[in-house]
C-alpha cells in the first residue's frame, strides 16, 4: 500500500502553546480519503486530534477542512490526489478559514455559518392560510431552486470566501445561496422584503466580489456566487430595488452605457454608478477625484479618453441584440449546461489553435 | 502566428500602455494580431447578471467575428476570458440555444459555430507559442528582479470552466514565465487571490483592503514589483494603491507591470516605449534593478 505523509495543523487553546505544524505517515490504499487518514492517525498514534465527522460519505457536511490550502470535505477527497495537488507531496491539513478554530480540525460554526444563515430568515414565509392539503408548486419553480437546497452546510465556502477574509460582516456565500432558495420557492410571501433586505444591507448582495472561490471549493455543485447573481438580478430586474450600495445604479449603468456604445466608457460607469446628480453621488464621486487626477497626470487617462468616448462602429448591431435580449420576458437557458444537446461530436471547450505560420 | 485579436475595452481606455505594449511586444514576437475592432464589450460578468441571454449573444456576436477570421482568438484580459469562457460553455452546450442566439446573429451576416478556441496571451506564451521559443528571443534577461503572479480570478476559476483538466499548469504559467524570462518569481499569498475591483463602486472599504493586503504581502515577501494579465486588477493595484495603502494603514509602493511589459522588457524594449511612464506608482526601482543588470544584448 503507497504511504502518504500528513502535515496536520494541531491547536489546543487550553495548552496556551501558540499553533503548529504535525507530521504523520500513513499507508492506506489510494483510494481511501483524507478524513480515512487523518482517523488511521488518530488510531494509531495520536488519539488527540480533533476532528468533526459522521457520514464520511459526502453528505453530512461535517469534516469541512482546508487541503493544501483550500476548502474541501475531507472525506471526499482521495489521498493520491490531495498528494498529487501538494506542492512537495506532503498533503496539509488545516481548518477551514473565516471562522475561529475550537480545537485542532474544528471551527466554531456557530459563531460565523450560522449566525450568518439564521440572518437570511431561512424558512419559508407563506401568507395566508394554509392550503388544506399540499401547496401546489409548478415544477419549473422548484428546478429553480434545487441547486440552493443541494447545501449541506459543510462552511466550505465561507471558509475561502475572499470578501469574508477582508469584510467578517459579510453574509457570506453560504447564507446567500440559502437565501436565493427561499426568493425563488413561489410559495414565500416575503420575497421583496427579503431582497430588499440583502440589497441595503451594506455587507449583502453587493459585497461579493465575484471570486469563484465558492464556486470552486463547493462539494456540491451550489455555487453560492451564481445564487447571488440572481438574487441581484431579481433584486434589480423584477423589484426595481434601489440600494445605497450603487448596485442597482452599477448594473444598470454599465448594461445602458454598452446599449449605446459598444464598449465601456469607464469615466462614464463611474460618474453613473455613483449617481451623480445624489449629493451622496457627489461625495462618492469627490473622494474618488484624487484617483482620477493620478491618472490624468500620468497620462493614463487622457481628456480624450475622459470626455469623448466613441461609440463603436457598427453599435447599431448591438443594440439590435440588446431589443431582443430584453424584449422577451421569458430568459432561457438560466440554468441548463448540457441539457438538450443534439449534436454528436463532443468538442473540447477549448481547442488548440493551428500550428503557428511561422 | 496569426490571432483574431480581442483587446478589451478597458486597454483602450484606462490602461492604454497595455494595448500599446501588446502591439509592441506581438511585433517583436511574430504575432500577427488582427484586431476584431467592432467586436463588442464582453460584459465582465455584469451584463451576465443583469441578462444571461444577452450577455450570451454579445459574445457569440465576437466569436462570430473571430471565426470569420478563421483564426484562433486571443485576449489580453482576464476578466475577459472568464467573461467569454462562462457565455462559451453555455452556447457550446446546447445547440437549440447556439440556434436560437445565432438567428439574432444572422442579419449582420454572423454565426458563432461550437468550439472556439479563446486564449488570454498568457496561456497562447506557454501553450502555443512555447517558452523555450521566447527564452531565445529574450535580449534583457531580468535577473535579480523579483516578480509577484498576480492572476486575476476570472482566469483562475472556475477550474471547471477554464479548461484545466487539460491543462493543469494553467494556475502555474504566470511563474513559468517569469523563470523564462529571468527574473525570480515571489511566493506570497495573495497570488490567487481577488484584487477588490468588481466592488470598487459598491463597498470601497472591501475592495481597497483586499488590493492593499495582497500588495503587502508581495512586499513583505520582497517583490520588486507585480505582473498582472488582467487590466481590470491593474486599476486596483495601481491606479488605486495610494487610496488602498491608507485602507490597510500602511505604506506601499510597488510597482504593478502589465503582462505584455514584462515580456517586453525582457525583449529589450525600453520601458517608456512600453507605457510604464503611465503607471501610477512609479517603476523606476524596476527599471533601476534592470540597468544594474546585463545591457541588452540586441535590440532589432
Amino acid at each position: 500500500m503507497p504511504d502518504y505523509a500528513l502535515r496536520i495543523r494541531r491547536y489546543d487553546p487550553e495548552s496556551g502553546r501558540p499553533p503548529y505544524w504535525a507530521d504523520f505517515q500513513v499507508e492506506l490504499d489510494d483510494h481511501r480519503s483524507v478524513l480515512d487518514g487523518i482517523l488511521d492517525v488518530k488510531d494509531r498514534e495520536d488519539g488527540s486530534i480533533g476532528i468533526r465527522c459522521s457520514c464520511q460519505a459526502a453528505i453530512c457536511g461535517s469534516c469541512g477542512v482546508r487541503v493544501n490550502g483550500q476548502a474541501k470535505l475531507a472525506c471526499n477527497t482521495k489521498l493520491r490526489d490531495a498528494q498529487a495537488g501538494s506542492d512537495d507531496g506532503v498533503i496539509t491539513v488545516e481548518p477551514m478559514g473565516n471562522m475561529p478554530v475550537l480545537k485542532d480540525l474544528i471551527v466554531n460554526m456557530d459563531a460565523v455559518h450560522w449566525k450568518k444563515v439564521q440572518r437570511i430568515v431561512p424558512w419559508l414565509l407563506p401568507e395566508g392560510e394554509p392550503p388544506e392539503r399540499e401547496y401546489v408548486v409548478p415544477a419549473e419553480s422548484m428546478i429553480d431552486v434545487t441547486q440552493s437546497m443541494a447545501c449541506i452546510h459543510c462552511g466550505a465556502c465561507v471558509s475561502d470566501c475572499l470578501s469574508m477574509e477582508v469584510d467578517p460582516l459579510f453574509i457570506g456565500p453560504a447564507a446567500l445561496a440559502k437565501a436565493y432558495r427561499f426568493v425563488g420557492d413561489p410559495r414565500d410571501a416575503q420575497t421583496e422584503q427579503r431582497l430588499r433586505d440583502l440589497a441595503e444591507d451594506p455587507h449583502g448582495i453587493y459585497d461579493c466580489t465575484h471570486c469563484f472561490n465558492c464556486v470552486e471549493v463547493c462539494p456540491k455543485g451550489v455555487a453560492p456566487m451564481d445564487q447571488i447573481m440572481r438574487l441581484r438580478r431579481r433584486a434589480t430586474r423584477d423589484f426595481e430595488i434601489s440600494d445605497p450600495n450603487n448596485g442597482r445604479r452599477h448594473e444598470e449603468s454599465f448594461t445602458k452605457i454598452i446599449q449605446k456604445k459598444g464598449l465601456l466608457d469607464e469615466r462614464k460607469l463611474l460618474q453613473d454608478s455613483f449617481g451623480a446628480l445624489r449629493p451622496q453621488g457627489q461625495l462618492q464621486l469627490l473622494r474618488s477625484l484624487p484617483t482620477g487626477l493620478r491618472g490624468f497626470a500620468r497620462g493614463k487617462i487622457s481628456p480624450r479618453t475622459a470626455l469623448f468616448h466613441e461609440r463603436l462602429e457598427g453599435v447599431e448591431n448591438v443594440q439590435r441584440i440588446y431589443e431582443h435580449a430584453e424584449g422577451h420576458a421569458e430568459e432561457i437557458n438560466m440554468y441548463i449546461l448540457g441539457e438538450g444537446e443534439t449534436e454528436d461530436e463532443k468538442e473540447p471547450a477549448m481547442g488548440e489553435p493551428p500550428e503557428p505560420a511561422t | 502566428m496569426r490571432v483574431a485579436y480581442w483587446p478589451g475595452c478597458v486597454s483602450r481606455g484606462f490602461t492604454p500602455e497595455l494595448h500599446g505594449s501588446m502591439a509592441l511586444v506581438a511585433g517583436r514576437l511574430g504575432i500577427e494580431l488582427v484586431e476584431l475592432d467592432r467586436a463588442n464589450c464582453c460584459g465582465a460578468g455584469v451584463i451576465a447578471e443583469h441578462n444571461q441571454e444577452l450577455a450570451d449573444t454579445l459574445n457569440a456576436r465576437t466569436f462570430a467575428m473571430a471565426q470569420k477570421t478563421g483564426l484562433p482568438m486571443m485576449n489580453i484580459c482576464s476578466t475577459c476570458q472568464g467573461a467569454q469562457s462562462e457565455c462559451q460553455q453555455r452556447l457550446d452546450a446546447d445547440a437549440g440555444y447556439r440556434g436560437h442566439i445565432n438567428e439574432v446573429l444572422a442579419p449582420e451576416g454572423l454565426h458563432y459555430e461550437k468550439g472556439i478556441t479563446n486564449k488570454n496571451f498568457l496561456w497562447l506564451l506557454v501553450e502555443d507559442y512555447g517558452l523555450d521559443r521566447l527564452r531565445e528571443l529574450v535580449v534583457r534577461p531580468l535577473a535579480g528582479l523579483r516578480i509577484g503572479p498576480f492572476y486575476g480570478c476570472y482566469i483562475l476559476r472556475p477550474t471547471s470552466r477554464l479548461g484545466y483538466d487539460r491543462h493543469p499548469e494553467r494556475g502555474r504559467y504566470l511563474e513559468q514565465l517569469i523563470e523564462a524570462l529571468g527574473a525570480t518569481p515571489v511566493d506570497y499569498e495573495g497570488a490567487r487571490k481577488c484584487c477588490g475591483f468588481p466592488v470598487i463602486t459598491m463597498n470601497r472599504e472591501t475592495s481597497l483592503r483586499q488590493a492593499g493586503r495582497h500588495i503587502g504581502d508581495a512586499i513583505d515577501a520582497g517583490a520588486d514589483a507585480l505582473v498582472s494579465p488582467c487590466p481590470l486588477c491593474h486599476l486596483n493595484l495601481d491606479l488605486q494603491q495610494p487610496d488602498a495603502a491608507k485602507v490597510v494603514g500602511r505604506d506601499l509602493g510597488l510597482a504593478v507591470l502589465h503582462l505584455p511589459q514584462l515580456v517586453g522588457l525582457a525583449l529589450g524594449f525600453a520601458p517608456r516605449e512600453l507605457g510604464m511612464s503611465k503607471h501610477v506608482v512609479r517603476t523606476e526601482l524596476v527599471e533601476g534593478k534592470l540597468e544594474a543588470g546585463p545591457a541588452p544584448a540586441l535590440a532589432g
